[in-house]
């Protein structure tokens, strides 16, 4: 592997943003993601090789070590601030169409309901999976995403509740999701939700943790 | 002349009104028994040496609206009549029900105006028909929290939470809680940054001001119709972190000092002149009986049906309210949920009451053994030990500003947390322990001066996630 791409792969696993970045103490002093990116692209490597054999695979790693309980979310959340300042180098790339995302992944905690702690993270691991994200925030009304999925043909759907309360509405909001593209694939999670609840209501996947929605969204894009 | 001078002096200087505590020993601080009881209209006398179960519920899966509100007051009149008439059954001292209400309940004040009606009256028939005393402590949640960025002062919201708490306490609300949301729009994301001083800035910055402006008022619509200003929780910050930690999200440790940071935050609704009990979720009660007296509710083992914690035994270690902090009202094979807990409450507060009628040897047996089966195996439980709340407690009120309090309580926990780890009692991964000298850098960074930690922290916060003048500044 090139030595750029492994030092980037290495600055976004650990969260190294940039060179003043004091973050990780091993890395200090040494360039960041930002200039690794920004020499990567002036070196001629292609920006599709920069997000795919650098980027995606250290938000992998980063995701399964999370999943494996030997790292918090301030670890996990300083690699996507490094994987974010290599996407402010690559934004050009992705305007011009030669970096294309795994698709659009729209998300949203749903009406009654502004828990958005477990919804941020599922949405910051889903774009470290190489997706780009619609975040609708909190209290989210079915109209919101039935508009969102308009603006965005394709796009698949997260919905999150923390409420016996509000879990309810996901409801709805699935059933006209579906009435608007049948075909369109509805995810959720939060802490009252089950599979038996996913399956009562129409949606297609829950996801008990970040790193499951980001494994079903990329067999779905496979 | 001379103390409402020295009112007037610390409201002006916002600053801590507490400066010693009023339980200086930890073997004073004990369940059952706080130096400034509250009586209630129907004869509980909270921390006067007995322990009352303090039984919390909520609706099963189902929407509220206009369609399902005779269902919606059905649940809670089951509810309340089963748990009754069990503790009757059990021969409970007495019960408090705490009514925590849902977004429509508070959006439609009159909707958690019946439901403390229906139970209020559930209540005095059990009083009449059985001497059975019993309250309902009413908080209505903080709807504030639906804008964003918030407004803690202007918001449209607080008219019909403050319509729920008057005409709720008229209907029968005897002590009124609320957890509220003043700095969460900095805490959230602080806490999960593991930022220090970010939370330290929500709660003893934003945070106490915003109590001082809420408590003001529920105090004075307590006093008008001479209702009791219980207490508000720190839920929404340290029981996040608290539930984040469970989750293994973020660091033990850091769960621990944000505990510790909430102490002043969550003081100055006794400050505003509330007197306990504190509310059941707000695990820095201890530090709240230590420095001010009140009584307080607590929960622990019996809260698993909500959420998980480190703090099941040592969590009664000082209690005078024993919580379970809510269930469904589900069918268990015993019977609906509400009431098997409240056995399960009333067997815990029994045994502590049989310590408090044999005597102090026998409380101090039975504290030291709840105390001891916890304290070591997380730092949230050994922060939560009586000797190290008093400690704790003695190094937050030192300081001059809710800044240094806040900034001195949680460098006294992190050395007791150290100590504890020195001597091998305590054994923690180094994916915990990495994070120690880092809190603790950080927080020698904090200045004692409010303004000077303000002038630090504003270039580092987002300037569109909340709004100074809605916290007075």
């Amino acid at each position: 592997m090139n030595e750029l791409i492994e030092k980037l792969l290495e600055a976004v696993e650990f969260g190294k943003v940039d060179l003043k970045s004091p973050y990780p103490p091993q890395l200090r002093g040494q360039d960041g993601s930002f200039e690794l990116t920004q020499k990567a692209i002036e070196t001629g490597i292609n920006p599709q090789l920069i997000l795919e054999s650098a980027l995606i695979p250290a938000m992998e790693r980063v995701g399964k070590k999370f999943s494996e309980n030997k790292i918090f979310v301030p670890q996990m959340l300083m690699s996507a601030k490094a994987m974010g300042a290599s996407m402010v180098q690559l934004k050009p790339f992705f305007a011009s169409g030669s970096i294309k995302t795994k698709g659009t992944f729209i998300i949203g905690t749903v009406k009654g309901d502004l828990h958005d702690i477990g919804k941020n993270l599922v949405a910051m691991m889903v774009e470290g999976g190489g997706w780009s994200i619609i975040d609708l925030g909190v209290d989210v009304n079915a109209d919101r995403f039935v508009e969102a999925l308009e603006n965005n043909p394709g796009a698949v759907i997260g919905l999150s509740a923390l409420l016996t309360t509000t879990m309810v509405n996901m409801g709805e909001i699935v059933t006209r999701i579906k009435a608007q593209n049948a075909d369109t694939k509805v995810l959720i999670g939060g802490a009252p939700v089950n599979d038996e609840f996913c399956r009562k209501i129409g949606a297609d996947f829950y996801a008990p943790d970040p790193q499951k929605a980001v494994e079903y969204l990329n067999k779905l894009a496979s | 002349m001379k103390l409402c001078a020295l009112v007037f002096w610390w409201q002006k200087h916002n600053i801590m009104k507490y400066k010693s505590l009023i339980i200086n020993n930890p073997e004073d601080l004990m369940f059952g028994i706080a130096p400034k009881p509250v009586k209630t209209r129907r004869g509980l006398e909270i921390g006067g040496g007995q322990v009352y179960a303090e039984l919390n519920f909520t609706l099963p899966i189902m929407s509220i609206n206009e369609g399902t509100l005779k269902e919606v007051y059905n649940h809670y009149r089951e509810i309340a009549e089963g748990a009754l008439e069990h503790a009757v059954h059990l021969n409970s001292k007495g019960v408090v029900l705490e009514f925590e209400t849902l977004l429509e309940m508070t959006k439609t004040p009159s909707i958690g105006v019946e439901i403390v009606k229906i139970m209020n009256d559930i209540c005095e028939e059990y009083y009449q028909k059985h001497g059975l005393a019993s309250e309902i402590r009413l908080t209505p949640n903080d709807l504030r929290e639906f804008e964003r960025p918030a407004l803690q002062r202007t918001s449209k919201f607080l008219e019909p939470m403050v319509e729920l708490f008057e005409r709720g306490m008229m209907a029968g609300g005897d002590l009124l809680s609320i957890e509220s949301t003043g700095g969460k729009e900095v805490s959230d994301e602080a806490l999960m940054m593991c930022d220090v001083k970010g939370v330290l800035f929500a709660l003893a910055v934003l945070g106490v001001r915003d109590m001082q402006f809420l408590w003001g008022k529920i105090v004075s619509l307590a006093n008008k119709h001479g209702k009791i200003a219980a207490g508000d929780s720190a839920c929404g910050f340290a029981n996040t972190a608290m539930v984040l930690a469970e989750k293994k999200y973020i660091p033990k440790v850091f769960a621990a000092m944000v505990r510790v940071i909430s102490v002043v935050r969550s003081i100055v609704a006794m400050e505003q002149g509330a007197v306990g009990p504190d509310k059941d979720c707000g695990y820095e009660g201890p530090f709240l009986k230590a420095i001010t007296g009140i009584p307080i509710s607590m929960e622990g083992k019996t809260s698993a049906c909500a959420h998980f914690s480190p703090l099941g035994n040592i969590a009664s270690a000082c209690a005078d309210l024993w919580s379970n902090e809510s269930v469904q009202n589900i069918k268990l094979l015993s019977g609906m949920a509400p009431t098997a807990y409240l056995e399960q409450l009333e067997y815990d507060a029994r045994l502590m009451n049989e310590a408090l009628r044999a005597g102090k040897m026998h409380c101090s047996i039975l504290q030291q053994l709840l105390v001891s089966s916890d304290i070591y195996t997380d730092p949230q439980a050994l922060i939560l030990a009586p000797e190290n709340v008093i400690r704790i407690s003695k190094a937050i009120v030192k300081g001059d500003s809710y800044v240094a309090n806040a900034r001195d309580g949680a460098l006294t926990a992190l050395d007791i947390i150290e100590e504890a780890l020195l001597s091998g009692k305590m054994k923690l991964p180094e994916m915990e322990t990495s994070f120690l000298p880092i809190f603790r850098d950080d927080l020698n960074s904090i200045p004692d001066s409010e303004n000077d930690f303000i002038a630090m922290m504003l270039p580092m916060l987002d300037p569109g996630k909340f709004i100074l003048s809605e916290y007075g500044l």
